[in-house]
């Protein structure tokens, strides 16, 4: 990571690092010294993991209560199914430990461990029927037959697959083999269930049934879940507790509402429903400033004029029929019918692109005003007001960096092969369509749309990230050439 | 146009297999029931059949056959199974160097690669014998077991794996309740590629045991080269036949079509 400034790092959680807000205590003041250690089931301590010279997690510290229902959010790759994985004890941490009451079970092989796992695509055995899957557990234990017997028709029937104990596996549906992979992992009565996104292959009809019996289930027995998702939906609906993790790091650790209302960041706004973000300057506690124009809000705490990002929930935004009195007046130019409601975008006076979901429908082409409460405006520190990277300096006026060599002014003071920061704003990047036109190739990796710009980050082939702002539109995964005005390279010699 | 339409119909493509097939399979399969049934005079009997089971050298010689066939299957699953094994971990063989090196044999006939099997014997001063019989078929054939046994092993989901260790199987216990199990329709498979063969075969035979031991496939070859035994020879073809057909119908009953997924390449 080339500078704090550069990562995806949740400021306000990345003092106090592995601190996991529990639903009934407060955020404020809680820390793990706090609060009742031995309520902890799992507790995750800064956990790193390679794989070769790629990092899949950064830094990630999680505290587990016994009976939690824990959700594991984040888009693919970002490293969530490898932190289950090494809960599982399929894989090993490179750096930091693994907890359960409180004993270190790092090195405990995954037959050891006293969880069971609900595997992504079943991983039921086509070997053995319905009864043997689920008795699969029971019979490496050696428990007597009759024993065995009555338990696997105890969780047949809380799975509600009473009478299916013959059946072959590969005869039942994606929603009944779930229900014997379900079945065969509690039958063991594990400590803690680890679900590897169960419902991804069902139909979206089967998913919303399944969920709401996975969370009667969990209510009824009483064992901790800690479940892997991408769905934020699924995510809000089942969980107690959400971690949003991206690019190996946890972004925000937090109820479902303070998730979805309380957003730290541009990431955890974006990924978890949808939202307008902005770019704002605090002007003074509860006064905010967006689109040019002033704002009451709610939020405090931050520096005079400092900048910041603004989140607006599509569905907090108030829209009418032109009014010349109110503070926001725009076009709408799309509207789709969702359902419940109408989504529809309105292009502010002042040139804002905005998502509005409302009742009632505007057509495209009518003019609206908006009204925006300060309730509903959600204020985020920045992250980064600029790009920070690591650099070499190869002569007075060439540069290396993010793998390619850039030009920059002539250099006085600093002798070749230095090492350097070098800083440069978001908007002095200029990204070409074909990598080699760029002096150094870059991949799109993460889009978020600011209402009148985008800002990209793009992602270099040393892996480090630089963030764009661009009119023009890009899609996810493009490979970019990567150009840096001169003049704009501000050079300083790392002491 | 005719022409043209009567190509594109794909069924028609198979007229020259079916004709094929008839002439060199069908036909000749006929052909081994009429003489076996016949004398020499051409006229119809069941003796050529009764001698078999009645005449005490065919039948010491079919159980010789079955024997060696069985101790040359069960030395090839020993060591045809770990072999298949480890070159399903991908981890072990990158490249593929070590999956062509345990191949590279089935490129060498059969007969050279017996010859050179003597050769071998001759120069390690060892003796040739029932001893460099089952060597030679276990070198012959165990490419034949290890393949079907390293393409099952290969296709099997690592999820099971883990699956089974999270559920609380050791090691030991991955192997004999999950891996082995699923492995079987490979095992099967290999089984059907060398045992079988095995029980027929003469030359290799008759090369590694200086003509000494004499398996089923010699007794039949010098049967049929006679005129005067033809018809016996044809019938103990057809009994060969009759007891391989009934065991793979019996193996191959017992997996149902699982057996296709193991299956040579």
């Amino acid at each position: 990571m080339a500078d704090n400034i550069m990562s995806f790092s949740p400021k306000p959680l990345s003092d106090e690092g592995c601190i996991h807000r529990a639903p009934d205590i407060p955020v404020a003041g809680h820390t793990a010294e706090s609060s009742n250690e031995k309520a902890y089931i799992i507790e995750i301590d800064h956990l790193s993991k390679w794989f070769g010279d790629k990092q899949v997690l950064n830094d990630v510290s999680l505290f587990v209560r016994q009976g939690e229902f824990v959700t594991i959010l984040g888009p693919s790759g970002c490293g969530k199914t490898t932190l289950l994985r090494i809960l599982a004890g399929f894989n090993m941490p490179s750096e930091g430990c693994v907890r359960m009451n409180g004993n270190d079970i790092t090195d405990v092989p995954p037959f050891e461990r006293p969880m069971n796992t609900v595997f992504q695509r079943y991983a039921l055995f086509p070997h053995l029927n319905v009864y043997d899957n689920i008795a699969f557990g029971l019979k490496l234990k050696k428990e007597d037959e009759e024993s065995i017997d009555r338990q696997v028709r105890r969780v047949l029937k809380i799975v509600g697959l009473t009478d299916y104990e013959e059946r072959d596996v590969d005869s039942l549906s994606g929603g009944q083999q779930q229900r014997v992979a379900i079945a065969r992992a509690i039958i063991n009565k594990p400590q803690v269930l680890l679900l590897d996104e169960p419902l991804a292959a069902l139909d979206l009809k089967m998913r919303k049934d399944m969920q709401m019996e996975l969370k009667q289930m969990h209510k009824e027995l009483g064992i901790t879940f800690i479940y892997v998702t991408h769905d934020q939906e699924e995510a809000l609906t089942l969980s107690d507790t959400i971690v949003v993790m991206n690019k190996g790091r946890i972004q925000q650790i937090g109820r479902p509402t303070d998730i979805y209302n309380e957003p730290v960041n541009p990431f955890v706004a974006d990924f978890i429903g949808d939202s307008n973000i902005l770019n704002g300057i605090m002007v003074e506690d509860h006064k905010v400033q967006f689109m040019y124009q002033e704002f009451e809000c709610v939020d405090e705490g931050f520096q005079p004029n400092e900048h910041v990002d603004v989140v607006l929930r599509p569905e907090d935004i108030y829209i009418m029929a032109r009014n010349a009195n109110a503070m926001i007046s725009g076009r709408v130019t799309a509207c789709i019918f969702k359902g419940v409601h109408y989504e529809m975008t309105v292009v502010t006076d002042r040139g804002y692109e905005l998502i509005i979901q409302d009742y009632n429908m505007f057509e495209a082409g009518q003019e609206v005003s908006l009204i925006i409460k300060p309730n509903d405006i959600h204020v985020m520190h920045r992250e980064r007001l600029y790009n920070v990277i690591d650099g070499v300096l190869a002569d007075s006026t060439h540069i290396e960096m993010l793998g390619g060599t850039f030009e920059c002014e002539p250099q006085t003071g600093i002798e070749d092969g230095a090492d350097v920061k070098v800083r440069f704003g978001f908007d002095d990047v200029e990204l070409m369509d074909y990598s080699d036109e760029g002096d150094a190739v870059g991949t799109v990796s993460f889009i978020l749309y600011k209402g009148n710009h985008y800002h990209l980050t793009v992602t270099s082939e040393n892996g480090e990230d630089i963030f764009v702002n661009t009119s023009e539109v890009w899609d996810d995964g493009d490979m970019v050439g990567i150009k840096i005005l001169p003049q704009a390279l501000k050079i300083s010699k790392v002491e | 146009m005719n022409i043209q339409k009567f190509i594109a119909k794909r069924s028609n493509w198979t007229i020259l297999y079916a004709l094929f097939l008839a002439f060199f399979v069908v036909l000749p399969l006929i052909l081994i029931g009429i003489y076996a049934f016949r004398n020499t005079e051409g006229s119809f009997t069941l003796q050529n059949i009764t001698k078999f089971f009645t005449q005490s050298e065919a039948l010491n010689t079919f159980v010789y056959s079955v024997g060696i066939a069985l101790i040359t299957t069960v030395i090839c699953i020993l060591l045809g199974y770990p072999a298949a094994y480890i070159l399903s971990n991908s981890e072990l063989t990158k490249g593929g160097t070590l999956i062509l090196l345990f191949i590279l044999p089935m490129w060498i006939n059969v007969l050279m690669r017996s010859l050179a099997t003597v050769a071998l014997f001759d120069f390690l001063h060892l003796k040739l014998g029932e001893g460099a019989l089952i060597f030679g078929l276990c070198y012959d054939f165990l490419p034949f077991m290890i393949y079907p046994i390293y393409n099952t092993i290969r296709k099997i989901d690592k999820s099971y794996i883990e699956a089974a260790q999270d559920l609380g199987a050791t090691n030991m216990q991955v192997f004999t309740k999950v891996l082995w199990p699923l492995s079987v329709p490979g095992i099967i498979s290999g089984i059907m590629m060398v045992f079988l063969p095995t029980i027929s075969t003469f030359a290799i035979s008759e090369i590694l045991t200086l003509n000494n031991k004499r398996l089923f496939g010699s007794i039949i070859q010098d049967n049929i080269m006679m005129s005067d035994t033809m018809n016996y020879g044809a019938a103990l073809s057809l009994i060969m036949l009759a007891i391989i057909a009934i065991t793979s119908f019996a193996t191959g009953n017992q997996d149902d079509g699982e057996l296709n997924q193991g299956g040579l390449i």
